[in-house]
Formats: structure tokens, C-alpha cells, sequence
């Protein structure tokens, strides 16, 4: 058609352009889109920034809490020696006689200065003569043998090795003197003090304010276990009956509506309104023990329900009506095409609803304060599963809480450690819901 | 409104599948279907046509009580299956499904085997007493459906892999695995190409031998090469309902002429 036909039709003359030239329309256009993406890009770069750094800061303050200084030497004692200090009246004296000649032999065998006295292995070690007699009283057949001990060192030695003491800022010199520096140093150099990995932060219990060496997160790691069971039992049949009776059998009127509202402003609503919830319920007025996992559980599970609730509906209504409307129209029951069809549909999104939950219950601090399950001193794990949930333990992150209150810098490292552990154990929780969604995803 | 009673005193009471009277539907405040009166022939292809929103879907999803789904839709009126009224309160939807089975517009197989597709109903309404009975019902059932030689080496693979036009055949094999007495189709060719389309249409054509079909279709063509009585909704009303020759060829009523010349709908 040429264009004087156009106009004989008395269309507006079109002006002949050029596709190779871009017109100003679209160049705005292709502008603004490039606008965009930069915008998008940055974005990203921010956040993965920010996520670098504080993976980085968290591993680096918390990597510390993984091993400990200690002093390692090869000891031997034979029966006389044994026999000499236990006539004595000051016993673990004599012992830490015997450890200082052991290091005084190392130093020595060098060719290095050994003038350091009982104070200042006492100043590193703490009382290493008590742990050496019970060791010896315990096992009498190494006596006249070789040991080779690991004695965990004072929490001040091993802030001088990670950098957190230095000579500038030594200053109260009751935990350690300038000349116990040399000394360290000269140990170090020897092999005598080491770092090693610290199994007792990974397995132990908390330690007093005083002690952050000795202290380690175990406990409380079970501690959130028992209370993470009671969740789970708890709120996924709750949450998943709930959500199906809401969502396929329940009819549509102003209360079933009150309760869907009520539920999505539950999920909102603070944790620690909660906690206080769970307070004033489950220890003043059910008379639940304080402090106790089966009680953080309970709390937990109220908090977590709504999530739950709310993700297993969305998956539910997720599933095609055609697998309903097929189900029925062979004769199955609404019950039947709910638990045979919809469910196992739904499964994969339940499940992620649902571990996501989990590992929002899992860092929740807020609620446990209340609860009296901050601020407690766990000393050792709890003995068998009832214990376990009624015997006063502390949870991760409120471990984490307590040891970030406490004085000591010994505990800043330990509570980052901490987070390390509460990071790992909510990763492992994510891949999971990831690998669970992959496994039980069908297309239909 | 066309007359049904006169026809209905040729028919001897046998040859009566099921039977509409006097049946509305109304979706909340919306009044779907008026006065709807029809009876419907046993071993024979009904086929409900009419423009889109007129009710015939909507109607046929009455016959086996689907409309009980949602929680609007209020049926008054009866409809009698074999002389029962399967809205009497004492009959239970789910037993009455067994009885009526449906394929839907769109193939909607289980994200299942196809053997578990087919073999899900007579599971649950426990037609099998072992694994062999339930075998030969699955094969019965597939080779009624027209599918068999293309899916017996891969009865574990998902029913869902299959083409549409399987896909549909596949439905109405597991449609047909309860033994049902009536089969409805809402459109069930509507997502099809031509080629599956002629094959479901054949398939059709056979299962009117053992069941009462009761189909709704856009296709005027497909009305006229598959059924053999026709009715024409409009508006929610039943215009005429006849012999699909009749219907075709010298319509009684007006507006069933508009329609199927093609100025109206």
C-alpha cells in the first residue's frame, strides 16, 4: 500500500522513520531502563557488602572462642615423688613443685633464662597442683610413665595471645605482671604453651562470671533442642489442622473472618508480649517450673503458630482447584481429597512454612527474659529427657545475651562464638527446608 | 418454555436416566437456572449447548451435587436419578459421585503414576479385593478410555507427563474406573486440538453403549457429530431440548434458530 493511499483515506500522513535510528520516545525509554538496573544492581552490592562484613566481623571475634591457650607439658612422676607429696601438709603445693621443675627443664634444655617462681605459674595456670594430684590419685598406674598434659591457661594469657592484652594495656597487675609476659613468651617459643581446640565450648556448660574459659554453650544447645521438640510437636499438627479446617472446611462467615484477621495481626505482634504471656500463664498460674525448656517451648510454640498457620494456608490455596474438583468427582470425600491430594501438594511449602518458624523460634531471645531463662547459670547438662525439659537450662541466644552482659572480656569472644554456633545450626536449618522443598516438589 | 412432558409419555419409564424438575440455582443473589424441567435418556449422548453464561454448566454440575462446592450456590427443585431425588437430604454427595462420574474442561490428572490416577477410585470406593482385581479394573478401565496401547508399557510414569489430549482420555478412563451410570463432561474437549478432540469424541461415541452421557459443549459441530439429544440454554433457561436432528434441522423456537445459525451467543 503506498502512502497516498493513506491519505486518500484520510489517515493522518505517517512521516517515514527509520528503524536504525533510534527515536528520543525510546531513547528515554532505554535510559530509563538502564536507570533501573543500576539502581537494582546496587542495591544487591549493598547488601552483599554488608553481609561480607558481617560474616567477616563474626567469624573473626568469634573464631577465637574455639580454641583455648593452654600449657602443654610431658610430665613424669614417679612413685617416690608420689608417696613425698602426699606426706605432705600443703599436697597440691608439692605438684605444682613438680610442674614448675618440668617447665624450669624445658626452658633449660634451650639454653633460656628460668628465674620465675610459684606465683607466676600459679598467675598462668591458676591451681595446676590440684589437677595434677587428682589425676595422679585417680590413675596410680601412671605414675613412672611419661603424661603429656594440656592445662587450660588463665583467660588473661589467652587474651594476651589473641591480641586482646598487650603490654600497653596491661594494668591490674594482680592477674598478670609484665615479667609473666617474658615468660609467656619464652613458653610460646618452646612449644610449652600452645593453642588447641576447645571441645569444652562446643560440649560444656556455662561457667561462673569469673571463669570464661571453662565456659561453653553445650548446655544450652541442648537446652534449645527440647525446647525446638516441644515446638515442633506442638504447633505443626496445631498449626497444619488449623489451617486446613480453615481453609477447606470451615464456612465463610464474619468469625471465620475475625479469625483470619486475628491471626495475621498475631504474627505481628512483639515477641516479648509473648514472653509476658507466657509468664503470667504457663509459671504464675499453671505453676510450670521457671527457667525450664518445656516452658520456653510452650511460649515459643504461641509465637510460632501464626507463622505457621499463615504459610500452610497460603500453600493450600496454592494447589489447583482442578485436583480438588478431580478427586470429588471420583467419588472421594472432602476429607479424603483434602489428605490424598491437597496435602501432599501442599507438603513442600508446609514444610518450609514450617522450618522457617523453627528458626525464628530458635533465635528468639525477647521472650525467653521473662521466662527467667537469661541470666542463669547452667552447670552441666541435664540428666535424662525429662530433666530435659523441666530442669532449669538456658537456650542459645540467650546464652549468647547473658554471656554479652557479663564483664569479663574473655565472654565478648564467647558470645560471638556463640552466634557462630546459633548461625550454623539455622543455615543447616535453611538448607534443609531448601532440600525438603526440592525432594517433595511435584509440577502438575 | 419447550414442553418436555408430551416427549417423555413416548419413553417408556426404563429408558429414563435421570429427570430435572422444576430446578433453580441461585449463585447468592444471582438466579443461574430457571425453571429448569429435562429428562435425561439412558445410553444415550445428551448434549447441553448454548452461549457462554447461560447455565448449562452450571446445570450440570447439579447432577452430581458439585455445586454443593461452593458455598453460594443454593439448588432448589428435583432431580431424580433413577427415581431418587439426589437432593433428598438422606443421599450423601460422595456416594452420588460414584455413581455420576464428571471429567472437567481442562485435564486435571493427579500429580500421580497413571495406574494410581485410575486405580484411585476404585481404591477408595473399594471396588478391588487385591492387586490382580485392581489391575484388570485399571486396564479395563484405560482400555475404555481409549488409552491403553499408549500408556500400558508406562503405567508408573506421571500422569501429568502425558499430552493434553491423553491427559483428557486418561480422565475419563479414571472417570470410568467406579463403574459410574452417568458420565458428565463440561467441555471436555475445549482444550484440546482437533486430532484429540476426534479421538475423545470417538471415545464418546463407544461409552454411550454402557452409560447415560450428558455433555456440555461450545462446538454446535461437536453436539451434532456426538449426541443425540441436544438442549439449549439461555439466560438460565431451558429453550428446547429435542432429538439433536430435530434441533439442527428445524428448530422450534426462535431463539434456538439465532443461535445455531450463528446471531446470537
Amino acid at each position: 500500500m503506498t502512502e497516498a493511499s493513506f491519505d486518500s483515506q484520510g489517515a493522518p500522513a505517517r512521516k517515514r522513520t527509520s528503524l536504525t535510528v533510534t527515536d528520543e520516545r525510546t531513547k528515554a525509554r532505554n535510559r530509563a531502563e538502564t536507570r533501573f538496573r543500576a539502581y537494582g544492581v546496587a542495591a544487591i552490592c549493598v547488601g552483599v557488602f554488608f553481609l561480607i562484613v558481617l560474616a567477616f566481623s563474626i567469624i573473626r571475634s568469634g573464631l577465637p572462642a574455639f580454641t583455648q591457650t593452654v600449657v602443654a607439658v610431658d610430665f613424669q612422676l614417679s612413685q617416690q615423688d608420689f608417696d613425698e607429696a602426699e606426706a605432705q601438709l600443703f599436697k597440691t603445693k608439692a605438684y605444682e613443685g613438680f610442674l614448675i621443675e618440668a617447665i624450669r627443664g624445658k626452658l633449660e634444655e634451650r639454653g633460656l633464662e628460668a628465674d620465675f617462681d610459684a606465683g607466676a605459674i600459679e598467675r598462668l595456670l591458676g591451681k595446676p597442683g590440684s589437677t595434677l594430684r587428682e589425676h595422679y590419685r585417680a590413675n596410680q598406674q601412671d605414675l613412672g610413665q611419661e603424661v603429656y598434659f594440656q592445662l587450660a591457661a588463665a583467660s588473661r594469657v589467652d587474651g594476651y595471645l589473641t591480641g586482646r592484652v598487650t603490654r600497653d594495656t596491661l594494668q591490674d597487675s594482680r592477674f598478670l605482671q609484665m615479667s609473666d609476659l617474658d615468660l609467656i613468651d619464652e613458653l610460646v617459643a618452646v612449644g610449652v604453651i600452645t593453642r588447641s581446640f576447645n571441645w569444652n565450648f562446643i560440649t560444656g556448660a556455662d561457667s561462673g562470671v569469673d571463669d570464661p574459659g571453662g565456659a561453653g554453650i553445650g548446655a544450652s544447645v541442648i537446652g534449645s533442642f527440647f525446647m525446638m521438640l516441644v515446638v515442633l510437636v506442638l504447633s505443626l499438627p496445631i498449626g497444619v489442622a488449623a489451617s486446613i479446617y480453615l481453609e477447606e472446611f470451615a464456612p465463610q462467615n464474619w468469625f471465620t473472618d475475625l479469625i483470619e484477621v486475628n491471626i495475621s495481626n498475631l504474627a505481628a505482634v512483639p515477641s516479648i508480649v509473648f514472653g509476658i504471656l507466657g509468664l503470667a500463664v504457663f509459671i504464675q498460674f499453671m505453676h510450670l517450673p521457671q527457667s525450664a525448656p518445656l516452658v520456653g517451648g510452650l511460649v515459643l510454640t504461641l509465637m510460632t503458630l501464626p507463622t505457621i498457620i499463615i504459610s500452610t494456608r497460603a500453600s493450600l490455596k496454592a494447589v489447583p482447584p482442578s485436583i480438588r474438583d478431580a478427586a470429588l468427582g471420583v467419588g472421594a470425600s472432602k476429607m479424603q481429597a483434602v489428605f490424598h491430594h491437597v496435602l501432599p501438594l501442599a507438603m513442600p511449602g508446609i514444610l518450609t512454612g514450617l522450618i522457617i518458624g523453627l528458626a525464628q523460634a530458635l533465635g528468639e531471645t525477647a521472650p525467653l527474659l521473662l521466662i527467667g531463662m537469661v541470666g542463669f547459670v547452667a552447670r552441666g547438662n541435664p540428666e535424662g529427657i525429662v530433666a530435659g525439659f523441666t530442669e532449669p537450662n538456658s537456650a542459645m541466644p540467650a546464652q549468647i545475651y547473658t554471656w554479652a552482659s557479663r564483664a569479663d572480656p574473655g565472654f565478648y569472644e564467647k558470645a560471638w562464638g556463640g552466634i557462630i554456633i546459633l548461625l550454623i545450626f539455622l543455615l543447616s536449618m535453611n538448607v534443609l527446608a531448601i532440600i525438603l522443598r526440592r525432594r517433595f516438589e511435584r509440577r502438575w | 418454555m419447550y414442553d418436555t412432558q408430551n416427549k417423555e409419555s413416548a419413553l417408556s419409564q426404563d429408558d429414563i436416566k435421570i429427570s430435572a424438575r422444576n430446578v433453580q440455582v441461585y449463585y447468592g443473589d444471582n438466579h443461574a437456572i430457571k425453571d429448569v424441567n429435562v429428562d435425561i435418556e439412558d445410553k444415550t449422548v445428551t448434549a447441553f449447548i448454548g452461549p457462554s453464561g447461560c447455565g448449562k454448566s452450571t446445570f450440570l454440575r447439579c447432577i452430581n451435587r458439585m455445586n454443593d462446592t461452593i458455598d453460594v450456590a443454593r439448588v432448589e427443585g428435583d432431580i431424580l436419578l433413577d427415581g431418587e431425588n439426589i437432593y433428598d437430604p438422606k443421599v450423601d454427595p460422595v456416594q452420588l459421585r460414584a455413581k455420576v462420574g464428571m471429567v472437567f474442561q481442562k485435564p486435571n490428572p493427579f500429580p500421580k503414576s497413571i495406574y494410581d490416577n485410575v486405580a484411585y477410585g476404585p481404591r477408595i470406593h473399594g471396588l478391588a479385593r487385591n492387586k490382580a482385581e485392581l489391575d484388570e479394573i485399571v486396564e479395563r478401565a484405560l482400555k475404555r478410555g481409549a488409552i491403553w496401547e499408549e500408556v500400558k508399557d508406562r503405567l508408573t510414569a506421571p500422569g501429568t507427563g502425558l499430552s493434553g489430549g491423553q491427559q483428557q482420555r486418561l480422565c475419563i478412563a479414571r472417570a470410568v474406573a467406579t463403574e459410574p451410570e452417568v458420565l458428565l463432561m463440561d467441555e471436555p474437549c475445549s482444550a484440546l486440538d482437533p486430532i484429540a478432540t476426534a479421538q475423545v469424541e470417538e471415545l464418546i461415541d463407544e461409552l454411550r453403549q454402557n452409560y447415560s452421557v450428558v455433555i456440555v459443549t461450545h462446538s454446535m459441530q461437536q453436539a451434532a457429530r456426538v449426541s443425540q439429544k441436544t438442549a439449549f440454554f439461555h439466560l438460565g433457561n431451558l429453550v428446547e431440548y429435542d432429538d439433536t436432528d430435530k434441533i439442527f434441522t428445524q428448530p422450534e423456537d426462535p431463539r434456538t434458530e439465532s443461535y445455531i445459525t450463528g446471531r446470537i451467543g
